[in-house]
């Protein structure tokens, strides 16, 4: 009896279960009209979280109670907020599911904007997983806390155990990956991106189990401690599947060049440190590393370039012009240095990079990569008043030349109000716009006036925007704007913005679709927190640093809506009593208060 | 209530908006006053509005520009992946003995305190008193009686200027200014 036969069943007793068990649940409610809301808003989107278009497009056009049906037998499940559901209330309602998302804590947590050990476990969903669904093949976390007795239980109780993928999470070490690897025989994923993982001196990589693995994605980029080269390089042989390749920076080229050989039919390639090993004399003759790539005739997403020197670059030249993806983030190149692997790049949709590469650099990219869907520009001086090496030139040089460019995020010192708005009317498509002008409330820097024109033209201009973040100096005409004209947006980020209440309000009252607002350092104050009473419901969450908010002010939302947790932070030399909220994250949850709480936080 | 506030103040700069930092450009300044009138209107709130007669006071006397927690919004692994590389750069230097055939002492200097060959060049020139001549790839240095030299990783004795200079200062191990005498084999035309 497989799986598979199961899933196909629509039986209508499901459903008639599923709706008899939820009102039970809404008997023990206060009474009010919003816990049905809340219950159905919640479910239906742990239910119905979609990554793809497709699948949402899909989903538009079913009617309510196919939908729910659907949802039932659906077998992957995505919960965006760790704490809006407990691991209980999943496992009692779902019986057939084989793929975890967990989401857990607020991104501005990733900028040292909360206290460590804030929450976000995964222990209590890894062991409610093992007893409910024994046979889940596949968990995807972003933001979570995993320790190594996790790794090993998810190693040690899923048997047939596929897919890992640990984005932004920190806890585990090298010691948990080595059992995890080891006992996880069907293992075809690990992908550690962007995680902090403790190096406990343990080989790990030697502790794949020998015979042909099934290997198709090993990413351990951010991994940052030696690995066994040597063991590596068997692995890979022994992997015919691997598709997803990338290395970390402790990785040298003549290794890379060695793993490259062994594995021409990689897709994607992180590259490692891309540059040679201290070690000297490995011979005279280095290997043909132009070659190498050559031979990856299906490379498509290449990154890495750790501690890159500059002159290997031309090595990547063979597979340029088939390349999706490119990611320099970590290469400090010039532009003179990317515009003659650019200028081969016409395929590229993909693009992160360094702002070293300047508006020359920028303007190469407008010239080429017509394809653009996604650019990044991260700056390599990561400072408020570091010089600015990118600056409005290369964003309208971007505007100008990538048409079709749905996202964008972009750190620079300077910007003019007129770039942006060129911005707006060029690229029509764009979904997600992130402006990040690293000095806090710069003005234009031409005309002296507020940046709210500008975001003001991006959000009237650009119908498909549904995420976008500001900076520099903004009054609350922006608010205004966004309010108006945001109708799409679901993410909102604010950093040193707006003049009063008003602005928040503005926003608030004005966006349906807001899921996501995280607010830092803006004058908002208990009445603009006030106005938003309506929509809290509707959001995954709210979080507002170093604002103006007072415990009093958020004890009043925690009254008036019983199914949101409203948790005040502090920073862990603070008072209980201060008055101030210092730090207020809330979010809708059909649980109450979580029992797992830091001495640091209060739940109101 | 306000007052405790302001003590967080350098940590977090909680300002309404108006930048008054020395730092900041004249057109920023001309800015500030348009807003200010602007903040004259009663406000809605209590607290910000207490806040903000506080903030007027403090133009007077702009804050020093702390780094705040979490500003720009990089992640950490990025910052100290950037970071490492330029410490490491900037503080640990390059430092590679350079001799001179017939001066009785030698030197040090730190090779990552310079550009290119060109600048090189021209602080050996200055620091021994002498002149290099012209760099060609299959002459060497033409019209002197000094050539510059240099021993790589390997051991080898190696022509300075014939690898790329990113390629030369992680491979060069120290340098030596040879008498164009010892240097004829390696191209030299005294």
């Amino acid at each position: 009896m497989s799986e598979d036969d199961e899933r196909q069943q629509s039986p209508p007793s499901d459903l008639d279960f599923v709706s008899t068990k939820a009102r039970n649940c809404n008997a023990t409610g206060s009474g009010s009209a919003y816990p049905d809301q809340v219950l159905n808003n919640v479910l239906e989107n742990v239910l119905h979280f979609l990554t793809s278009k497709r699948d949402r497009n899909a989903a538009s056009l079913v009617c309510k109670s196919w939908y729910r049906v659907e949802a039932l037998t659906r077998s992957e499940l995505l919960i965006g907020n760790c704490y809006a559901v407990s691991p209980a209330r999943v496992t009692a309602r779902f019986a057939r599911v084989r793929a975890l998302h967990l989401k857990g804590k607020p991104r501005f947590a990733d900028f040292n904007l909360m206290p460590p050990d804030w929450g976000a476990h995964f222990n209590p969903w890894a062991l409610a997983m093992a007893k409910a669904y024994p046979w889940l093949e596949k968990v995807h976390l972003k933001r979570m806390s995993v320790t190594d007795d996790d790794l090993v239980t998810l190693a040690e109780l899923f048997l047939g155990f596929k897919e890992l993928s640990l984005v932004c999470c920190d806890g585990f070490g090298t010691g948990g990956l080595a059992i995890f690897v080891n006992k996880c025989r069907q293992l075809k994923v690990l992908d550690l991106i962007d995680s902090e993982v403790t190096d406990d001196d343990t080989d790990w990589i030697s502790c794949f189990p020998e015979g042909e693995s099934h290997l198709e994605s090993l990413i351990f980029d951010c991994v940052e401690c030696h690995v066994n080269f040597e063991a590596l390089e068997r692995l890979v042989a022994r992997s015919p599947s691997l598709k997803k390749l990338r290395l970390n920076r402790y990785v040298s080229i003549e290794q890379l060049y060695r793993l490259m050989i062994r594995a021409p039919q990689l897709t994607h390639l992180g590259t490692g440190s891309f540059s040679p090993s201290e070690i000297a004399g490995q011979g005279d003759q280095e290997p043909d590393y132009v070659n190498a790539f050559a031979a990856c005739k299906s490379l498509v997403c290449l990154s890495g370039f750790r501690e890159i020197i500059p002159d290997y670059l031309p090595a990547i030249y063979p597979v340029c012009a088939n390349l999706t993806s490119l990611n320099f983030s970590y290469a400090n190149i010039t532009a003179e240095q990317l515009k003659p692997i650019i200028s081969k790049c016409h395929k590229l949709e993909v693009f992160w990079v360094l702002d070293s590469i300047c508006d020359e650099g920028l303007q190469a990219v407008a010239v080429t990569c017509k394809e653009l869907r996604e650019l990044r520009v991260f700056p390599v001086d990561a400072r408020e008043d570091s010089d600015g090496l990118v600056s409005d030139v290369g964003l309208r040089a971007i505007s100008e030349g990538c048409r079709k460019l749905q996202s964008i995020l972009y750190f620079c010192q300077q910007m003019t109000n007129a770039a942006v708005i060129a911005m707006s009317k060029n690229c029509p498509d764009l979904v997600v716009f992130r402006l990040c002008i690293m000095g806090r409330r710069r003005a234009d820097h031409v005309t002296g006036e507020p940046m709210d024109d500008g975001f003001g033209a991006i959000v009237m201009n650009c119908k498909k925007l549904t995420r976008l973040a500001v900076s520099g100096l903004l009054t609350d005409k922006a608010f205004d704007y966004i309010g108006r004209h945001g109708k799409l947006i679901r993410t909102l980020s604010v950093a040193f913005a707006g003049d009063s209440d008003i602005g928040l309000k503005y926003v608030l009252e004005g966006c349906p679709q807001l899921q996501k607002l995280e607010i830092r350092d803006s004058p908002f104050g208990d009445a603009a927190l006030r106005s938003g009473l309506h929509h809290y419901y509707n959001m995954r969450f709210l979080w507002m640093s170093s604002c103006s908010l007072t415990r009093h002010g958020c004890q009043e939302i925690a009254h008036a809506m019983p199914h949101l947790v409203v948790e005040v932070i502090r920073s862990a030399d603070e008072e209980e009593m201060d008055t101030a909220a210092e730090i207020l994250y809330m979010y809708r949850s059909l649980e109450g208060p979580r029992t797992d709480v830091p001495k640091f936080v209060t739940i109101l | 209530m306000a007052f405790e506030k302001d003590f967080n103040l350098d940590v977090t700069e909680l300002r309404l908006g108006l930048p008054g930092t020395s730092e900041e450009s004249e057109k920023q300044a001309s800015t500030t006053l348009r807003i200010s009138n602007k903040r004259a209107m009663p406000d809605m709130n209590e607290d910000s509005s207490v806040a903000a007669d506080k903030k007027c006071d403090q133009e007077t006397a702009p804050p020093t520009k702390a780094q705040v927690v979490g500003w720009p919004p990089i992640r950490s692994y990025r910052k100290n992946s950037l970071q490492t590389k330029k410490t490491e750069a900037e503080t640990c230097g390059m430092y590679v003995k350079v001799s001179m055939d017939g001066a009785p002492y030698l030197r040090k200097i730190d090779l990552k305190m310079y550009k290119g060959y060109p600048e090189l060049l021209k602080a050996l020139e200055e620091m021994f008193k002498f002149k290099v001549g012209k760099y060609s790839e299959r002459e060497g240095y033409n019209g002197s009686e000094f050539v510059p030299t240099y021993e790589d990783k390997d051991g080898d004795l190696m022509l300075v200027g014939d690898v790329p200079w990113e390629m030369f200062i992680n491979s060069c191990k120290r340098l030596r200014i040879m008498k164009g005498s010892e240097a004829r084999g390696l191209g030299c035309v005294v």
